[in-house]
């Protein structure tokens, strides 16, 4: 393992060369955004929130997944990238039926939080309101389409970390949705162990524990970097 | 008997074979005229041979792909050179009694013409001359004579230099050196196995040159990817194609078990201690598993989508091995690189384009087909001369080239070369080979409403600009179809372009817009006319609010 020196955002910090561009910002008190990365769980690099300037190169690259390299220049949050961010955002929030009023989640979600770190006070991208179901067969847990962000935590969670597989994606494009099983209702989930991580990974209002009312559901994932900590002891 | 001198007596033996027929009727057994009952024509010519009592001397030969495909069902007599263009059942005892007279006048399509003389053929070498099902007819024709010399006389190094002597770039569309990536797996550090994959899951609308050689010619390929086996050290091959190309996978699977029986696959290939193994894994209809992070997640038996890259599959590909992975036509030219030497290759083309390029020609123009050209010739010269120019008396209007990652070339750059950087410099990119015609008749918009309808369906979902972008792209270019959008519209069009193109993880979103954006560029007007309320009045539209 060696020590890479490199630039992010004007300041000259250092790390090892098996971490990310984010891993190491975040050290020195830079905050890149992120919705799909989770510390504890295999990075995807799919939301693209991360997404960072590298000089010399011409393509925007996401932090989550991009190691460090001796004498990089980044750039985190340039006016193109926030630019590009709220966009992002602004999708999302076309994308399904977000209405962080009447959400169990409202408060506690990543996905709101972000919108008001980047200033999304509205949407200019028309809303497409699709028709989502929400899947309340669990006798503890719920799903709601409407909210999800296609993330794949709980996927991952449940594959990496409790080892079920219960959580899938299935379809594609706008179409694709987050399943379980072989699309089954969750309540009939043969291999789901109702341990909620699931639940408590989830960024957004998607996955939330029944009772609860709107703005109720906070999310509670300190379990995670202790259960990696463990693994890696026990190692 | 060594390897080599047994494809030596092979030929000896087919060509005394053929030198007792005086007469050879060849006949397309490729999909296209397959499709208008070219097998039903092939089998009444063989009848019509044995009525006549000709069977002796005559032989009726299903071959692949001869390029006129809109003239199908093709049937040329390889003697004469005469080449007959939609060819009935009623036809055939004709074409058998004028054997040894005059051609039937009616059926004969000229070969002196811009469509032949213009082609420069290497990766269709054999295609329309050779049987697709026969491995003595590959053989005969110089077939596996590559791999043989490569094993017996030359160093996996060596065949690294030959190939980037050659400057073949990469088929598939982005034009990677090939032999850049040869020597970056040759190179990559493994305990294990290293992997060779042939890409064949070609899906770009209106592009068939991929089915097209491995329909009429699936040896070709399998002799290049085990000759890029050698080159890696890779000892397994797969083949990802398809589902949707039936009788190519029938060919391939075919090819592969007549490889096998010949010893030029399998174990301690020519006496080396080197093998390749070859397999077929079938695509489920996934478009985005042509990208290449997503088409190894497919082989290992995952979901299809695509992975951030780096790690590149050179250095971490299937089951996390150094992967080397080529499209079709890139292992095409392989043999006859290695054949020829690299710098026979290399003389022909452009300065930085080497080689020839296939291309599916289709659309709106005289002679749709499959053609092969130089690279640098212009495309004028493909679309008027060896296409024939636009049927009806119509005018040309743009060529589409790249599929949904390309772009539209209008008139005012139809004397561009054809070449990788040409291409990108006007805003459309080579792409794996479809080129499609348009005439003045077709609406800009509603093209790139139906590349941007095409990406939105075949993106995976993964990312979110892709996802979304591309729907939301979709809906705008619709509003504008039905001639309800606004000067907002399209300006938030255009933003969504800049976020999708930049943002997305993989090339099927980062190339998305490029449909929108090179009709943006060109015929812009078309948008505005899309518009209602009709032209506004700045050069540029207010941002969004």
């Amino acid at each position: 393992m060696s020590v890479k020196t490199l630039v992010i955002d004007g300041k000259d910090v250092s790390g090892n060369d098996n971490q990310t561009v984010m891993e190491v910002a975040r050290e020195n008190g830079i905050r890149i955004p992120a919705l799909c990365h989770l510390d504890g769980l295999t990075p995807v690099g799919a939301c693209r929130m991360c997404v960072i300037e590298v000089k010399g190169l011409n393509k925007l690259l996401p932090a989550c997944v991009t190691r460090i390299e001796e004498g990089m220049e980044v750039s985190t949050n340039s006016d193109r990238l926030q630019r590009y961010r709220r966009t992002i955002l602004e999708l999302l929030f076309s994308e399904r039926n977000h209405i962080c009023s009447v959400c169990v989640s409202n408060g506690h979600c990543d996905l709101q939080g972000l919108a008001a770190r980047h200033g999304v006070t509205h949407v200019s991208v028309p809303y497409r309101y699709p028709s989502c179901p929400v899947d309340a067969t669990h006798s503890r847990f719920i799903l709601d389409h409407n909210r999800c962000i296609l993330c794949t935590r709980c996927v991952r969670v449940c594959d990496e970390v409790e080892g079920a597989h219960t959580w899938d994606v299935m379809g594609r494009g706008i179409e694709a949705r987050v399943i379980t099983d072989l699309n089954q209702q969750w309540g009939t989930s043969g291999s789901c162990t109702s341990c909620s991580k699931c639940v408590h990974v989830c960024p957004t209002g998607a996955l939330s524990e029944k009772g609860k009312s709107v703005a109720e559901m906070a999310k509670h994932r300190e379990f995670l970097p202790y259960l990696k900590q463990m693994r890696e002891d026990h190692r | 008997m060594t390897l080599l001198e047994d494809l030596q007596h092979i030929t000896e033996e087919e060509e005394e074979k053929d030198s007792k027929f005086k007469y050879h009727i060849n006949i397309c057994v490729a999909a296209g005229c397959l499709s208008s009952q070219s097998d039903v024509i092939k089998k009444t010519l063989q009848d019509e041979v044995n009525k006549c009592g000709l069977a002796e001397v005559c032989k009726v030969k299903g071959v692949g792909c001869m390029g006129p495909c809109s003239g199908g069902p093709v049937v040329a007599l390889a003697e004469s050179g005469v080449l007959y263009e939609h060819v009935k059942v009623e036809d055939c005892a004709e074409i058998v009694k004028s054997l040894e007279g005059k051609p039937v006048e009616r059926l004969v399509q000229s070969t002196d013409t811009p469509f032949f003389k213009r082609q420069v053929k290497i990766v269709l070498e054999n295609c329309g001359k050779i049987d697709p099902e026969s491995i003595t007819d590959y053989i005969a024709a110089g077939g596996y004579r590559a791999l043989t010399h490569a094993l017996a006389e030359m160093t996996p190094v060596e065949v690294v230099e030959e190939v980037k002597k050659s400057g073949l770039r990469g088929r598939g569309g982005a034009g990677y050196p090939t032999g850049l990536k040869w020597s970056t797996v040759a190179k990559a550090q493994s305990s294990g196995r290293k992997f060779v994959v042939c890409n064949a899951d070609e899906g770009d609308p209106g592009a068939f040159m991929d089915r097209s050689v491995l329909e009429s010619d699936p040896h070709r390929v399998l002799e290049g990817m085990a000759i890029a086996g050698y080159a890696v050290a890779a000892d397994m091959g797969y083949v990802y194609v398809r589902a949707e190309y039936p009788l190519a996978i029938k060919r391939l699977k075919t090819a592969i078990k007549q490889a096998e029986q010949q010893g030029v696959l399998g174990n301690d290939i020519c006496g080396t201690n080197f093998s390749f193994h070859v397999e077929i894994r079938l695509g489920a209809g996934a478009f985005v598993c042509g990208e290449e992070t997503a088409l190894l997640a497919s082989i290992e038996g995952n979901r299809g989508q695509p992975r951030p890259r780096p790690p590149f599959p050179a250095i971490k590909g299937l089951w996390d091995r150094p992967t080397l992975i080529n499209n079709v036509e890139t292992f095409g030219n392989i043999a006859p690189i290695i054949r020829n030497g690299g710098e026979w290759f290399a003389g022909i083309g452009t300065e930085k384009s080497k080689g020839t390029k296939v291309f599916a020609l289709a659309g709106k123009v005289q002679n749709t087909g499959l053609i092969e050209v130089p690279m640098g010739v212009t495309l004028r010269e493909i679309v008027f001369d060896i296409g024939g120019g636009i049927p009806d008396g119509r005018s040309y209007k743009a060529v589409q080239t790249g599929g949904p990652s390309g772009g539209c070339i209008p008139a005012e750059h139809l004397d561009l070369p054809v070449d990788y950087e040409s291409l990108a410099r006007v805003g459309s990119i080579m792409g794996s080979g479809g080129m499609i015609v348009m005439d003045d008749t077709s609406n800009m918009v509603d093209v790139a409403k139906f590349f941007m309808e095409f990406c939105m369906t075949e993106s995976c979902g993964k990312c979110v600009p892709c996802r979304v972008g591309t729907a939301q792209m979709y809906d705008l270019l619709t509003k504008m179809t039905e001639k309800r959008a606004t000067p907002r519209d399209l300006a938030l069009l255009e933003e969504l372009c800049e976020v999708v193109k930049n943002t997305s993880l993989c090339g099927l979103g980062q190339t998305a817009p490029n449909p929108v954006l090179s009709t943006l560029e060109y015929f812009r007007h078309e948008y505005y006319e899309a518009i209602t309320g009709g032209i506004p009045a700045g050069p540029a539209v207010e941002a969004v609010s």
